[in-house]
């Protein structure tokens, strides 16, 4: 009797357990088979990358319009939950929120290496897979490196060797004087370091890099030191409308020192306009790109926004894609199996010549970048076609890998 | 440090100051009369810029000049009739919020209208250049900002002490209760004060967009800076912010002529903080009764 007793107590809560789980894990097990696959998307949408935000956006509602009209992810719907991130405190909420509450399967976004931290910070806590599509600072990459963080966007060495590349070759390098206004934030100071670490390299002095806060609007008093210091090359670190509006100063002031960037957003040009846009500048992907695949895109884009795409809009628009084709070649949406998945050499298609792949020791996409030169005024014919753009800065044969060279920010570990 | 480089970056600070004064003068009436804390102050400096970009290929720049602060004193003055007249008698607070609402929605209008962009707006060629006294250099377009800001600066004095409507502002600024008694109504006075201290606001973001990006979120920096100064002038005082917005200016152009830029807006805010501690009332404030 107690023997039955027992085996019916225990073969009921085992069946009962079973139920239970059975129970619990049904719904999910349906809703994995036909829902939708939802995905998280942070980007300031205010503040002075807002700009950049908008083409975020528009290059994310244009994937997901591309993708489900190929038949979504595995033949599911793709959905973006799209917010605005504002600043690292709320890009941190939102993101856990659309984690726990909204079980987004994975975020991709921002713009801020500041909120990317954050961010990375809430998707390694939580072990969800986030694809930064705009911050571009090294430290990201190097000693703020997180296991579930990927990124889409280059990094400041790549624009660095690669607008690097261009000064050298036409020798504005070795024994000359460069200016460095630079952004008071993560992306600047990463940037101001990696530029002064290549002049050092490359026997360039350092003339001037004073720090410009965020919120500065008035670039007058650097325009004096500026003329006064007579560089040989002025190369900016700032970001945005910061760009837009040193460069409109430039003009103002009737600076015509050879000008460039270690950061760009070919948005920064459009709003400077044909007059006051001039010098060399780098591109992780621009709409003069001459292959099929970008024409079709710049195509696309313009058809539905009326406007061509800037590169943000093609980072954002390209994250979203490899991450279909990456949860379909893995058949699913686990962090652990997509982080494996990235880390062993997949390659993707980037509208490029060559096809990237994720740098496995710090999740760096490597990819192709290039250099755009301000057209003449005389030469522009819209407004959105003053420039022309190089074609790859490295040869077909050099490995991508000569573009992350001499990074700073810290080495990346993984573990813990 | 060159001696010319350093004169050179306290003149371009004093300059500035003028920008700060455009920025602050709209501001301090409104608060000083109504008693209104108009945080849409910034907003409505970025809806003059988008007034220059869209206004200027119809009748001009200097068009745009002309006509564009006196449509934004229009929105001004709609604005004070349907939403500043219930906030004047009741704790400041309150109108904080309300233009705090008020600053969200012009903003995202203009983001709605115009998207996150910036819009391309350049300096018309005639003043385009630079003009130099010696080894001083300054831009032909910032002298012409200067110059329209003396012009309204001065027509403004002479309306607020020469005139019998400034005699009624500046006492209703004072005792707006004796007003009441003599049998005068504030209400036409305030609504044209609103739509002075607006189109003001409208003034600057005209003359700001060819040397800023023209962006929908334009006005937040220019809000605090207008605070700043206004607190440090003190309330009610037109010379105070006058004498402030140039103290700013030259605390700000030491900063660039001390090579320490990283501190050009700290440095201002580290002004504010100083002045309230020590004489919190501002340099020329006057002492408002309803506040103490």
């Amino acid at each position: 009797m107690t023997f039955t007793r027992k085996m019916n107590r225990r073969s009921i809560l085992r069946s009962g357990g079973a139920l239970a789980m059975g129970a619990l894990a049904a719904p999910s097990i349906l809703r994995a088979q036909d829902g939708p696959i939802v995905l998280g998307h942070l980007t300031p949408r205010t503040g002075f990358l807002g700009p950049l935000g908008d083409y975020a956006v528009r290059g994310v509602d244009l994937a997901v319009e591309h993708i489900n009209a190929d038949g979504g992810i595995m033949g599911r719907d793709l959905q973006v939950l799209k917010e605005d991130s504002v600043n690292p405190q709320t890009a941190s909420t939102k993101a856990e929120r659309m984690i726990e509450r909204d079980k987004v399967a994975a975020i991709t976004g921002e713009i801020s290496s500041s909120s990317t931290l954050a961010i990375g910070q809430v998707a390694e806590r939580t072990g969800t897979v986030f694809f930064n599509t705009g911050g571009n600072s090294d430290t990201l990459r190097g000693a703020d490196c997180k296991r579930h963080m990927f990124h889409v966007e280059t990094q400041n060495a790549m624009y660095l060797n690669g607008e690097g590349f261009h000064f050298l070759n036409a020798g504005l390098v070795k024994g000359k004087k460069w200016y460095l206004p630079t952004a008071d934030y993560a992306f600047g100071h990463d940037l101001l370091e990696g530029a002064k670490a290549f002049l050092k390299r490359n026997g360039g002095e350092v003339v001037g890099d004073d720090l410009v806060s965020t919120d500065a609007t008035d670039f007058s008093a650097i325009m004096l030191k500026i003329r006064s210091a007579k560089p040989d090359v002025v190369a900016l670190n700032l970001a945005g409308t910061q760009i837009t509006g040193f460069l409109k100063q430039y003009g103002e002031f009737g600076l015509d020192f050879p000008i460039g960037g270690f950061g760009f957003d070919t948005q920064s040009a459009w709003a400077a306009g044909p007059q006051n846009f001039s010098g060399t500048w780098p591109s992780v992907w621009n709409h003069r790109i001459d292959n099929d695949e970008s024409k079709a895109f710049t195509k696309a884009f313009t058809d539905k926004y009326g406007l061509p795409p800037e590169n943000q809009a093609w980072s954002d628009y390209t994250a979203l894609n490899i991450m279909a084709k990456a949860m379909t070649d893995i058949g699913g949406t686990d962090s652990k199996a997509l982080i494996e998945y990235l880390e062993g050499g997949a390659k993707f298609d980037l509208m490029k010549n060559r096809q990237g792949y994720f740098n496995p020791s710090n999740h760096q996409l490597l990819q192709e970048v290039y250099a755009i030169t301000a057209l003449p005024e005389s030469e522009v014919e819209n407004e959105w076609d003053i420039f022309t753009t190089s074609g790859s800065v490295i040869g077909p044969d050099e490995p991508l890998e000569v573009l992350i060279k001499d990074a700073v920010g810290g080495t990346c570990s993984f573990d813990a | 440090m060159q001696t010319a480089l350093f004169l050179s970056q306290l003149l371009n600070g004093l300059l500035d100051g003028f920008y700060y004064l455009l920025i602050a003068l709209g501001l301090s009436l409104i608060f000083s009369l109504g008693g209104i804390l108009n945080l849409a102050h910034g907003a409505f400096f970025a809806v003059g810029a988008y007034m220059a970009v869209v206004l200027t290929p119809y009748v001009g720049f200097f068009g745009a000049v002309l006509i564009g602060p006196v449509i934004v004193a229009g929105m001004g003055a709609v604005t004070e009739r349907l939403l500043f007249t219930k906030f004047y008698r009741i704790d400041p607070l309150y109108s904080l919020l309300l233009t705090f609402g008020l600053a969200m929605v012009l903003e995202q209008s203009m983001r709605w209208i115009f998207g996150a962009a910036p819009l391309a707006y350049n300096i018309p060629d005639i003043l385009r250049g630079q003009v130099f006294f010696g080894e001083f250099i300054y831009s032909r377009y910032r002298i012409f900002t200067i110059a329209v800001a003396v012009v309204v600066v001065a027509a403004l004095w002479v309306l607020l002490n020469r005139t019998a409507f400034g005699r009624i502002v500046k006492a209703g600024i004072q005792n707006p209760d004796i007003l009441g008694t003599l049998g005068i109504s504030l209400r036409p006075y305030l609504s044209a004060v609103a739509a002075i201290g607006i189109g003001l606001a409208g003034l600057a973001g005209i003359l700001m967009a060819p040397i800023q990006p023209v962006h929908p979120a334009m006005g937040g920096s220019v809000l605090v800076a207008a605070f700043v100064v206004v607190v440090i002038g003190g309330l009610g005082s037109f010379w105070g912010v006058v004498w402030a917005a140039m103290l700013v200016g030259l605390v700000k152009g030491l900063m660039g002529a001390l090579d320490l830029t990283a501190w050009s807006l700290a440095s201002i805010y580290l002004l504010m903080f100083l002045v309230l501690l020590v004489r919190p009332r501002g340099l020329m404030g006057e002492r408002i009764l309803r506040f103490e």
